[in-house]
């Protein structure tokens, strides 16, 4: 991939990594008596390992002036493969740290391995690891195809996939030797936020340039999305972030914001990292490759521009309805609330729209599973969106805040929605990128289909019950006017439903193990031959179905 | 409005410019004025800062990921302030950055935590939780035991910890590590400057059993016995609210 640089991008790469290496070095010695320093061995490690990679193929011949007649394709194949290597190991600490909570015992006596230390490294795993880098992957393919244009360089793509990838690296390996600011999804330490915050003005820049280069007249719907979930997500990471580092040779840092006004802020970021990088970012998914794979144009323009600005406009508002009851002041509890409830109109308005396009193509729904990955996809939005705003109701939510409850809520999206829609784009996307007619084997896609979807149901299932039966127990009165149940009890209460919930993410993350399996597979027997030769007509679909809207 | 979206659907730098207006409208209205409005947070002058032990111990109970499982936020909920005591103030994290109200409870709450059980308790808790509990689904922490404490920078924890507003006063930085020393060792000649500075109400003792060596299982201990007890705030305000 590196012979596809030309000489002034390959000798521009090697000055990066050397630029970050020295900065690794300067981490390792400056922070040599703490934690900082194992952080900058990593950094250092990895640029050098990096630097090969680039010098193996320096002097390969420089690439044919052909290329920029053709899109730039091989950031979003490495992107995929990353994306489907994260998901098998984030799931697979996720299983680890359910079976933890079954069987407290099931460790041995280190501290990397307790149960507080991996399961950040299972939220970011999956969440960063294999969402971000899905993200990165399509929104490159979607942006090119929908600006019928290419990216504006070589090299720029590359930073934001491999630097995106450092920062997933150094914060996964942060939490194993105890590095965190807990801070929930935004979990690592300044230095890495400082990194990330570079990484994304990148990622930014190649979007804006990339349009300025498009063919297209109008900006597609996908990349409305995907360009909201780039802004709004820096914005919430660079004020969420804002802290101070105790010195510049230490790892750890103080928030800049305290107590309440801390809570506000981290809830204000949490909701809307679900809203912007969960949300938005794998819509952009959604209206690009769901109307691809089932051959027909997005049902209503009208409704995917309502679902836009509604979904911009008011998730912002819906974060502290996460601090109902609390010492967060009632008017802006309230304020969460009523913007909750309204959010389910743009979310339906998306989830619906998503369904009625597939009306006229279910016969495709039946016979394709990377097709009804998607579908179901869409079903899970809706749901999860519908349960979102039920539970942003305050006497709900009394019930369901500080239980598995919300645990099952975030996996019914984080399985059915993120990574079903995820999983869908990347069976549809594959055989495109690699030039063959369908995956490896379209029998593994279909085993992967009912592995994720038995697993989310069982998995959410066991969550639903033992958050509600938790709840219950917590407020549950004696005859005496008492409460009836110890904390523990309602702990031992839990330990069947642990259970179920451990299978049901082993059942998920059986389902990932194929899907990798599959991909690398394609990619194998992929003919190499074809892909020089050919460059698909990919033309978004909805451009034929805009041109009926009236009142144009 | 038709016209007006065709338009901003080919313009890529309106559309960015559309999309950071629209999307920062609710934020800023909810955040901006929790730093302004005086009634955000409570009055509580009597209220003390953590001593340097103490702030080494909520670092080790942020690294451990201890806010994943416990939330230190009872809510205005009768059966929480049954069960916890009263309910959390805003006054009470007001010098905890960051703050650790947490959003799961796969343990009990820990907003009042401090004084309920003995050091001893803690210690054996910490170190085998089913020893003291035996569904409890905790882990184990028994290397909280047998490290050191890093006391030696927690001067530089105390300054960054004054960067972002906590009132600890030069004399509190320059002796953070002697007080942290001398909070786990009542014996030593180091302890009476931690009552000097931090209250006589402050515990000095040797809180893992073993007064020879600070650890971090003092640390931690130190932490977990002063939750809840910084100021008295909740407890007079519920007492007033009964006259």
């Amino acid at each position: 991939m590196v012979s596809s640089l030309t000489m002034t991008e390959r000798r521009l790469a090697l000055v990066i990594l050397l630029v970050l290496s020295l900065v690794g070095l300067t981490m390792g010695v400056v922070g040599r008596s703490d934690l900082l320093g194992v952080q900058g061995f990593i950094v250092l490690v990895f640029s050098i390992g990096m630097a090969f990679i680039v010098m193996s193929d320096f002097y390969a011949p420089t690439p044919n002036p052909k290329r920029l007649e053709r899109y730039y394709d091989d950031p979003t194949k490495a992107g995929i493969v990353l994306a489907m290597i994260w998901a098998v190991i984030g799931m697979f600490v996720g299983v680890w740290v359910a079976a933890l909570l079954a069987w407290p015992d099931l460790t041995f006596d280190a501290a990397w391995a307790s149960f507080g230390r991996l399961r950040p490294v299972h939220t970011s795993g999956v969440i960063f690891g294999f969402g971000g880098n899905a993200l990165i992957a399509t929104s490159f393919h979607v942006l090119q195809r929908t600006s019928r244009a290419r990216l504006p360089d070589q090299l720029s793509p590359w930073f934001v996939l491999i630097g995106y990838n450092l920062f997933c690296l150094v914060a996964a390996s942060g939490y194993l030797i105890g590095v965190t600011q807990s801070k929930e999804y935004a979990e690592p330490e300044w230095y890495a936020d400082i990194w990330l915050v570079i990484v994304w003005v990148v990622y930014f820049l190649i979007y804006i340039r990339t349009l300025a280069r498009r063919k297209e007249p109008h900006i597609y719907v996908a990349n409305w999305y995907y360009m909201a979930f780039i802004l709004v997500v820096a914005v919430l990471h660079i004020v969420n972030n804002l802290a101070v580092p105790v010195s510049f040779g230490h790892a750890k840092s103080y928030s800049l914001f305290s107590g309440v006004q801390d809570a506000m802020t981290q809830w204000w970021y949490g909701h809307n990292a679900v809203a912007f990088f969960l949300t938005a970012g794998f819509l952009g998914m959604m209206y690009y490759y769901l109307p691809k794979r089932a051959g027909r144009p997005i049902f209503s323009y009208r409704l995917s521009i309502i679902s836009f600005w509604g979904i911009t406009f008011m998730y912002m508002w819906a974060g502290s309805h996460h601090l109902h009851y609390t010492a967060l002041p009632q008017w802006v509890q309230t304020l969460g609330m009523t913007f909750s409830l309204v959010l389910l109109v743009p979310s339906w308005a998306s989830a619906g729209n998503a369904l009625a396009t597939l009306n006229g193509a279910w016969h495709k729904v039946r016979d394709d599973a990377t097709l009804r990955f998607m579908m179901v996809a869409a079903v899970f939005y809706g749901l999860a969106t519908f349960e979102g705003s039920f539970m942003a109701i305050r006497a709900v939510n009394s019930l369901s805040h500080y239980t598995d409850w919300t645990v099952g809520h975030v996996h019914a999206g984080a399985l059915g929605w993120v990574a079903m829609i995820s999983f869908g784009s990347i069976y549809a996307l594959v055989p495109w990128m690699w030039k063959r007619e369908t995956m490896y084997s379209p029998k593994l896609v279909e085993v992967h289909f009912w592995l994720a979807l038995a697993g989310t149901i069982v998995y959410v299932f066991a969550m639903w019950n033992s958050g509600i039966i938790q709840g219950l127990m917590w407020r549950t009165y004696n005859e005496s006017g008492t409460l009836a149940y110890s904390f523990i009890d309602s702990v031992s209460a839990m330990h069947p439903y642990y259970i179920a919930r451990a299978f049901g993410g082993l059942l998920y993350l059986f389902g990932a193990t194929a899907g990798l399996y599959n991909v690398l597979m394609t990619i194998r027997t992929a003919r190499t031959a074809l892909a020089e030769s050919e460059s698909e007509p990919d033309i978004p679909l909805v451009a034929s179905a805009r041109a009926a809207q009236p009142g144009e | 409005m038709a016209e007006f979206h065709r338009k901003l659907e080919r313009s890529a730098v309106g559309f960015v410019l559309a999309i950071i207006g629209v999307s920062a409208i609710g934020g800023f209205v909810e955040i901006a004025p929790l730093f302004t409005i005086h009634e955000t947070v409570e009055d509580a002058p009597d209220m003390r800062v953590y001593t340097p032990l103490e702030l080494a111990g909520r670092n080790i109970y942020i690294r451990e990921g201890c806010y994943a499982c416990h939330s230190q936020m009872i809510r205005t909920l009768r059966d929480e302030v049954e069960r916890y005591g009263p309910y959390s103030l805003a006054v009470e994290s007001k010098y905890d950055h960051p703050m650790l109200w947490g959003s799961k409870r796969t343990g009990p709450d820990l907003a009042r935590l401090g004084e309920k059980y003995s050091d001893d308790w803690h210690v054996a808790h910490l170190i085998n939780p089913r020893d003291v509990a035996p569904e409890s689904v905790m882990p184990k922490y028994g290397w909280l035991q047998r490290n050191a404490l890093k006391i030696d920078d927690l001067g530089e924890h105390l300054a960054a910890q004054q960067a972002v507003g906590v009132p600890y006063t030069q004399e509190m930085i320059e002796n953070a590590t002697s007080d942290a020393f001398g909070q786990a060792s009542p014996d030593s000649d180091r302890a009476s400057g931690v009552a000097e500075r931090y209250g006589e109400a402050t515990h000095v003792r040797a809180f893992d059993g073993d007064a020879g060596r600070v650890t971090e299982m003092d640390a931690i201990v130190a932490y977990l016995q002063v939750l809840g007890k910084l100021t008295d705030a909740a407890r007079r305000q519920t007492a007033s609210a009964e006259n």
